[in-house]
């Protein structure tokens, strides 16, 4: 009885186990002395993967408020992907800027395990202690160069905004168990389901509370503020694994509460998330054109990125739940391999992250150019890449919902965001070099993780049946 | 056999990416290995043509693969007389574009020889394709090698008209890609399963309203890669700074694309709307045909002269197409070739001064004649077939036109002849400042001739300008059935819409007097031919 209790945690214990590993190793690890602490993260995350595959289909669940369902599982791979290949792009970053090796795995590891938390939780309580645990530790990893000032104004900014949508989100919470007495989604969407109070402003306001802590986290309009800044000031790989994992984490929770536990008040939240998916999908493209910062146009282009995931959210069918997955492996294994280029390019003193400086990269660095373009393609949903089979499948729902509106919105916005993608091309490919130094020497293993990833990208462009398969089994098991 | 007339200049585009060429020390080898993958790809379009049964209306060559089953979507290509042609004209103008830039690309050949073989690889992929979606993903790729082209081997003003040609021509088939999605959607409402079939949705019942949209939403997106007047504005900017090579596949294949969209999918998907459309879409083409050749006699730059002539050519496909009926089509696409030929001849040979003058400037040459007889003698030839003189392909195809639209609406026929007689005025205007007359510039003195490898290039267009000017009926034959079946597919629908008994009437007399008997067609134009 006590095994198959813990059944559903764990991919959460193999993360942490890892994470407490990495502080044991750093706390034995001489001054300067070089301890390949990320193969330990390594082989916790693979752990997390295995145990992932082992329990495909089983629907273990643990003390009644995480289950390991296929949609979680699903989440919880793509977190593991998402863990790994930052690892692997940070090797380089961790040595060169002299960062504390054991506190920043450490740290990347527990966030970790607060995302998988977040994405196989069914208590909103427990998805409120998940959202606590990754937000720590990514605050803290925003500002992990303490010699670094907008680093640490960045993290400044971040933690004060998070911890004012914490508090909504909580107020949600409180709201939903005043009205339904309970905070098991399972509990709260039978009792909705059951009463007829559609017009209680009571839990129209926790549904409103609510929908302000996701938006915050997924960085939704008018809750994208903090976006920009924070991926700006923290270093890039943080960035890219922030624009990730916590995105991938904060979607699964929003779609799991909203799809079942809100489902019978899609009438009256589905109007309103698609008015914040417009905004979002408009905001993002439009302002992402007037970047000159690398990192704050990939922002933009991720706060882009999450209207798109919002329209698979209001289209809400079976298409649409697939198609968030789907775009959610697609979007996090290029978005992450992108801002892996950025990482890989900075040295210690300069982040390098200025559109200027990557003028004529492809005449110093031909492999990387061509493996960033490839990313930056697949965000602008081009084919053959998984963008554009992640878009595709995205406005398909789109359309069979009947959100005509919806998908226009998102397919012109979609070429917009191709404008400012083509303008990191043309720096790379049709700048001339000025003169500037070659890049440092690039990491072994950084490149590998680049090229692993643009084969992903290419694989699930060509070939996505497998995994769009997958994508749609997962589902079945829950809503 | 099919499949492989894409994944061969694809797979020699990998081929090439993994030969290692850091300092250029392997470029003789790898433009030798382009042209010879090339010249493979061309050897099997025509292979395909001498197994093509012209007999029949039906897709050939059938190629089905389940790709993503849970959607419907097939890996699906077959080719009918009307593709056949333009995959085979790709093929044929492939290896003419590497031969051009044998010695005017001299940086990164590598990745020159590879965008080219890419491009080649979407384009037929465009052609042959029957699943919509497997049609927009050729369709979407072909804009990243052809935006490169453009971007990096372009002239000054490259990375402007890289950037706005991707940007106008992803705005349009966006759009599309909503209709695709809606047409595959109502499928699904139809049968209960998703379907991109495009054979599947022809049988589609769409009422008029969906109809409207969907067919606008395609419409554009074609209408944009045309160029159809008002959405042209992106094509001077792109044929002018591309390359020879980027121009020459451009104007030769890429514009094609768009109106083979509207002869396979916008008209036949949507018939009702089509019909509706149809005066104004061919509205739009008659002021692009006039247009285009009014803003191409005041260009000072050859190239763009040569760039606006094509807005004024493409003109006449589309207003064949909007004609509906066997000669108009037929002509549309006999015109789609034969502008392929004379306009990438002409790109092909202005490219030949560029190269030697590094200027496109009319006013720069003058007298070319008694410097490069030869040049100017292909030049001469090319020159007469775009303006249509009789014997020379450019005639079939506008004449064939002409007839369908007078056949159809005669109104439209007066400023479309009025566009042939300004073609001949800006072509032969440009003709005589650049190559008549005495050599005013001392620079022209000395410029040499045809190089045997501009002759190789120069000769087979030239050589197909005559054939298919004095023989159309080779290639008029295999497309027949195809268009007859188009056009009976698109006006069986039709007379639906028309309520009122007397225009009824007028309808179906109108029908009967536009289909000619098979082989009519042929037969009047070269009583000769079997």
């Amino acid at each position: 009885m006590f095994r198959t209790d813990l059944a559903a945690i764990v991919p959460m214990l193999c993360v942490t186990l890892a994470a407490l590993a990495c502080m044991g190793a750093e706390a034995f690890r001489a001054k300067g002395e070089r301890m390949p602490i990320g193969v330990l993260g390594l082989v916790g995350l693979v752990g997390a993967a295995v145990s992932t595959v082992i329990l495909w289909d089983r629907n273990a669940g643990s003390f009644g408020v995480i289950v390991a369902d296929n949609f979680g599982l699903f989440v919880t791979m793509v977190l593991a992907i998402v863990g790994v290949l930052t690892i692997l792009f940070s090797s380089q970053v961790v040595e060169r800027d002299g960062l504390p090796s054991g506190e920043y795995y450490a740290l990347m590891l527990f966030s970790i395990v607060g995302m998988i938390m977040m994405s196989t939780a069914t208590d909103l309580l427990v998805i409120f202690v998940a959202l606590e645990i990754l937000s720590l530790a990514v605050y803290v990893l925003t500002a992990i160069r303490r010699d670094h000032l907008p680093g640490t104004e960045a993290a400044f900014k971040y933690f004060l905004l998070g911890a004012f949508s914490s508090a909504f989100f909580l107020y949600g919470i409180a709201f939903t168990y005043g009205v339904t007495g309970s905070t098991r989604l399972a509990a709260v969407g039978s009792y909705l389901s059951a009463q007829s109070m559609t017009d209680n402003p009571m839990i129209l306001l926790a549904l409103g509370l609510l929908l302000v802590g996701f938006a915050f986290k997924i960085s939704a309009v008018p809750f994208h503020m903090w976006t920009p800044d924070a991926y700006e000031g923290a270093p890039a790989i943080v960035a890219g694994f922030m624009s990730t994992g916590v995105k991938a984490a904060a979607f699964a929770a929003f779609a799991r509460v909203f799809l079942s536990a809100f489902e019978p008040f899609k009438d009256d939240w589905a109007p309103v998330v698609a008015v914040v998916a417009i905004a979002t999908m408009v905001l993002g493209t439009v302002v992402g054109v007037a970047q000159s910062n690398l990192k704050r146009m990939l922002a933009y282009s991720s706060i882009a990125h999450g209207g798109y995931l919002l329209v698979g959210l209001v289209a809400a069918n079976q298409v649409g739940k697939a198609a968030i997955l789907f775009y959610l492996l697609a979007y996090s294994v290029t978005n992450l391999a992108a801002f892996g280029v950025i990482a890989m390019l900075g040295t210690r003193e300069a982040a390098n992250d200025s559109l200027r400086d990557y003028a004529g990269l492809w005449y110093a660095r031909p492999a990387l150019a061509a493996l960033m373009t490839v990313c930056l393609l697949s965000l602008g949903g081009l084919p053959p890449t998984a963008g554009f089979i992640g878009k595709w499948y995205i406005f398909s729902a789109a359309v069979s919902a009947g959100y005509y509106g919806l998908a226009i919105v998102g397919v012109l916005t979609s070429v917009i965001s191709v404008f400012f993608y083509l303008r990191i091309v043309v720096m790379m490919y049709m700048a001339e070099r000025d003169g500037a130094p070659a890049p440092a020497r690039l990491g072994a293993v950084g490149l590998a993780a680049l090229a692993v990833s643009t084969a992903a990208i290419i694989y699930l462009g060509v070939l996505p049946t497998p995994v769009l398969d997958l994508a749609a089994r997962s589902i079945a098991t829950i809503f | 056999m099919l499949t492989l007339s894409w994944a061969l200049p694809l797979a020699g585009a990998v081929l090439l990416l993994l030969i290692g060429n850091a300092d250029g020390r392997r470029n003789g080898l790898i433009r030798w290995l382009a042209l010879v993958l090339s010249l493979a790809s061309f050897a099997v379009t025509l292979a395909l043509w001498a197994r093509f049964d012209a007999s029949s209306a039906e897709f050939q060559f059938v190629e089905r693969v389940p790709w993503i089953p849970a959607f419907g979507i097939d890996y699906y290509v077959g080719i009918d007389g009307i593709s056949l042609l333009l995959v085979v004209l790709t093929g044929f103008l492939t290896p003419i574009a590497l031969l051009s830039s044998w010695e005017s690309i001299e940086r990164k050949v590598k990745e020159f020889s590879i965008f080219i073989l890419a491009l080649e690889a979407a384009m037929i992929g465009v052609f042959v394709s029957l699943d919509l979606f497997l049609f927009y993903v050729f369709w979407d790729a072909m804009l990243v090698p052809m935006y490169f082209l453009i971007g990096i081997w372009g002239y000054d003003q490259r990375i402007y008209a890289a950037v706005k040609f991707m940007l106008y021509t992803m705005a349009g088939s966006v759009l599309m890609l909503v209709a695709i999605l809606g047409l595959a959607y109502l499928h699904s409402e139809a049968t209960g399963s998703y379907s991109f079939d495009v054979v599947k949705l022809y049988t589609l019942d769409l009422a008029p309203e969906t109809q409207r949209w969907f067919f606008l939403a395609f419409t554009v997106a074609f209408a944009i890669k045309v160029p159809l007047f008002p959405f042209h504005t992106w094509l001077p900017d792109a044929h002018v700074q591309a390359p020879t090579a980027g121009s020459i596949i451009l104007a030769g294949v890429l514009l094609k694309m768009g109106t083979y969209g509207l002869v396979r999918f916008s008209f036949p998907l949507f018939p009702v709307a089509a019909a509706e459309f149809a005066p104004w879409i061919a509205l739009l083409a008659v002021i692009g045909i006039v247009y285009g050749a009014l803003v191409a006699m005041v260009q000072p730059d050859m190239k763009k002269l040569v760039a606006y002539s094509s807005v004024s050519h493409l003109g006449f496909v589309v207003l064949g197409i909007c004609a509906m009926n066997v000669q108009g089509v037929q002509g549309a696409v006999y015109q789609m070739l034969a502008h392929g030929v004379s306009t990438g001849g002409l790109f092909l040979i202005v490219g030949m001064l560029s190269d030697r003058r590094h200027t496109r400037l009319i006013a720069e040459f003058g007298g070319l004649k008694q410097v490069m007889p030869r040049l100017t003698a292909a030049f001469l030839i090319i020159t007469l077939a775009s303006i249509g003189m009789p014997a020379l392909n450019g005639f079939i195809g506008e004449f064939l036109t002409m007839v369908g639209a007078f056949l159809w609406d005669p109104r439209f026929v007066v400023p479309a002849g009025l566009g042939v007689i300004l073609s001949a005025v800006y072509m032969l205007w440009m003709f005589q400042r650049v190559y008549l007359g005495n050599v005013t510039h001392e620079e022209n003195a000395a410029l040499p001739d045809l190089t045997p490898r501009e002759w190789a290039s120069v000769v087979p267009l030239c050589a197909l300008a005559i054939v298919m000017g004095v023989l159309p009926a080779i290639f008029l034959a295999p497309m027949e059935p195809s268009v007859r079946r188009v056009v009976e597919q698109v006006r069986s629908v039709q007379p639906l819409r028309v309520d009122n008994e007397m225009q009824n009437a007028k309808f179906k007399m109108q029908t009967e007097r536009t289909l000619p008997q098979p082989g009519e067609v042929r037969r009047a134009l070269n009583p000769v031919a079997p």
